[in-house]
């Protein structure tokens, strides 16, 4: 396997969490629901992942008991936001701020513990393909079902009456519910799908990205992918693009911390120079690299306020209560 | 069952107050069931984590020593929450606050007079005033969501940190440990009473910003900009009041605080800026400023309480060998439970028992 191949795999591993959390973000925000909790959801579904994991030996029940935790932990922010009409922004907030409180209350137990991993899912034939083969057919499953899940969620909200229906209500609730459209219903389910998302994509942290526990691994990816949902408009492919941006940009800095210079004295100078160049920059300011790109792309999205204006679900971040 | 949500004709009063303290009931009897599925005694545990920490007069300056931050933050975050501006970033600003005070002392070793803490005071408020700008400058010059871009500047104010104390900043008589060197006296604040225990004046500044910014919000013209752009931006504009000046407002004064926070932090309790300076005080403040019901002197009390939550969970720990992390959950059910007493401020709740009737259907 070539040197390109490991780092390009290892792009594909680090964007699948962010490409499956935001996905679940965007379509709970297509329903006009603001879920700033999506850091707290996918820090309970890397422990729950872990945990379930542990117990059963298993890693597939492992990543589906992260997502059922995400999945219940949204209803949490779906029963104050959605019901009691709580201010969102602060809602999901909280939700941020009590599951890393209740993750590493819950994963002292499994600090240090070696965890198992979700092994690849090799494709006959297909991963025999010369240069692409082992890269998209050689992956675990938590990439097929992130590649599988852009194709469904954007079949779901263009295509479908439901996806309609759920456009609807986070682009005019008043008008949804006086066409007898249950809003509340629509949003429950999509917040849930939000939190089941999240929760999946924390289980590939602690199952195949770095496969222990550790408190506060998610480090800002929740947040990343509430960005990369601004910076994709709302629209499902958009996302796949940034996620695998934002994939490279973390990978390329921490193998440019990794590397040793004396291992590529043999490419042509100029490469060399600039190699040499980044490594020298302090590794925590190479650290601080994909934090700082999420703020230039946000800016060099949210630029023109008419483009932003037309893509975003107008009642996105709006409580609502019918009329009665 | 249901629920019924329904808009009151006015904000009831009676809930305005009364919210924040059922949240606190309901959070103490939620934390009690939480330690009897634990296996603790309930009452042993609620004592040690409540009362225990008020009973020791070396705890209490304790208690004013962990309160300082989270008041000073959480007093410029109200300006902020009530003018929407959504300043989340409170953490890196405190940390940034923390290093622009700290370089006197550290890059000026040999200065040592009664200006350099003033002087520290200064440039910690301009330091965390001037983090926080980026954040306003981005929302009102490009529309950028201040939410997220707060947000990252955290990390990067922590990674930096971690850089200035391991690289250029360490003591180079540390025994390889990351941190400065440690500040000399005059660079320290002054403790108040120095007999009992370690409490500075910091909490004093704590309270007369307090005081201040409670004054400039209900009784200024200021105040009723914030207020009004807060409520009902359109209204504002129409009155003449800028939205853009006002997020620059808001985020400068709460980005002075944190900064003046954060330099309180080190030149006070820690006496050197080292690595471990980020324990969340910045995210805790934002639970202060929803339990003090986004009022300034309701910032005071509700940062006590959520001072006395930290040495509680360290108080439990030793008592009951329940974790110190059970502190943090404690202060998470403590804003999910304010968020959610504030609904009967605004509305009427009401329990229905059965199926929903025809007419109320698709509720």
């Amino acid at each position: 396997m070539g040197m390109l191949e490991a780092i390009l795999l290892t792009v594909f591993t680090a964007a699948t969490p962010l490409l499956i959390a935001a996905m679940g973000e965007l379509v709970a925000e297509r329903s006009g629901v603001l879920n700033l909790g999506v850091e707290g959801m996918m820090i309970m579904g890397a422990i729950a992942g872990f945990a379930f994991a542990q117990m059963s030996g298993n890693p597939y029940i492992g990543a589906l008991g992260g997502m059922a935790v995400g999945a219940l932990f949204s209803l949490l922010f779906a029963f104050l936001a959605l019901t009691l009409v709580t201010n969102q922004v602060a809602t999901g907030l909280a939700l941020t701020i009590l599951g890393l409180g209740l993750s590493g209350l819950w994963g002292e137990a499994f600090v240090g513990i070696p965890g198992v991993k979700l092994q690849p899912v090799v494709i006959p034939l297909l991963s025999d393909i010369p240069l692409i083969g082992r890269l998209f057919f050689a992956q675990d499953a938590l990439f097929y079902v992130s590649i599988a899940l852009v194709f469904a969620v954007s079949w779901f909200l263009f295509k479908t009456k439901a996806g309609l229906t759920l456009r609807s209500v986070g682009d005019n609730h008043h008008s949804a519910h006086a066409l007898g459209i249950n809003v509340m219903r629509v949003r429950y389910l999509a917040v849930m799908f939000g939190g089941a998302c999240a929760g999946l994509a924390g289980s590939h942290l602690s199952l195949v990205y770095t496969t222990q526990w550790i408190e506060n691994m998610s480090a800002g990816r929740g947040w990343i992918a509430l960005a990369l949902v601004v910076f994709a408009s709302w629209r499902p492919w958009r996302i796949l693009f940034g996620a695998y941006l934002f994939g490279a940009i973390t990978i390329m800095q921490l193998h440019i911390q990794a590397l040793n210079l004396g291992d590529v004295e043999f490419l042509p100078g100029p490469i060399y120079g600039i190699l040499s160049l980044l490594k020298s920059i302090p590794a925590q300011f190479l650290s601080s690299l994909p934090y700082l790109a999420t703020i230039v792309v946000l800016v060099l999205i949210s630029r023109n306020r008419r483009l932003t204006l037309i893509n975003t679900p107008a009642m996105l971040g709006q409580g609502f209560v019918p009329d009665r | 069952m249901r629920i019924e949500v329904s808009r009151r004709q006015m904000p009831s009063r009676l809930f305005a107050y009364l919210s924040p303290v059922i949240a606190l009931a309901l959070t103490i009897l939620l934390g009690a069931i939480v330690f009897m599925a634990l296996g603790k005694d309930p009452v042993q545990a609620l004592y040690s984590y409540f009362i225990e920490p008020l009973t020791e007069t070396w705890s209490l300056h304790e208690l004013l020593i962990k309160a300082t931050p989270l008041i000073l933050i959480a007093v410029g975050l109200s300006v902020c929450y009530l003018s929407n501006n959504w300043n989340i970033g409170a953490e890196g600003q405190f940390l940034m606050g923390a290093v622009a005070g700290s370089a006197i002392p550290v890059l000026l070793p040999e200065f040592q007079n009664y200006l350099v803490l003033p002087l520290m005071l200064i440039l910690a408020m301009a330091g965390g005033a001037a983090y926080a700008a980026i954040p306003a400058f981005l929302k009102s010059r490009f529309n950028t969501n201040e939410i997220l871009t707060s947000l990252m500047l955290v990390y990067v104010a922590q990674l930096f940190v971690d850089w200035l104390v391991r690289g250029p900043w360490r003591n180079p008589q540390g025994f390889s440990f990351p941190g400065t060197i440690t500040f000399n006296d005059f660079a320290l604040l002054p403790e108040m009473f120095p007999a009992s225990g370690r409490a500075n004046i910091g909490i004093l500044f704590a309270l007369v910003a307090a005081v201040l910014v409670w004054l400039m919000i209900r009784r200024t013209l200021k105040g009723f900009e914030v207020r009004v752009l807060g409520q009902n931006p359109r209204a504002g504009r129409f009155a003449g009041f800028s939205s853009a000046k006002m997020t620059f407002f808001a985020f400068l004064l709460s980005g002075a605080l944190a900064g003046l926070a954060g330099i309180i932090e080190v030149a006070g309790a820690v006496q050197h800026l080292n690595e471990k300076l980020s324990v969340g005080y910045g995210f805790a403040a934002i639970i202060v400023v929803f339990l003090g019901r986004l009022n300034p002197l309701g910032a005071v009390v509700a940062g006590l309480v959520l001072a006395l939550t930290y040495l509680g969970g360290e108080a439990a720990q030793i008592s009951l060998q329940i974790s110190d992390k059970s502190a943090r959950v404690f202060q998470g059910m403590l804003l999910f439970l304010v968020l959610a007493c504030d609904t009967l401020i605004n509305y009427r709740i009401r329990f229905i028992a059965g199926q929903p009737s025809a007419s109320a259907e698709g509720n």
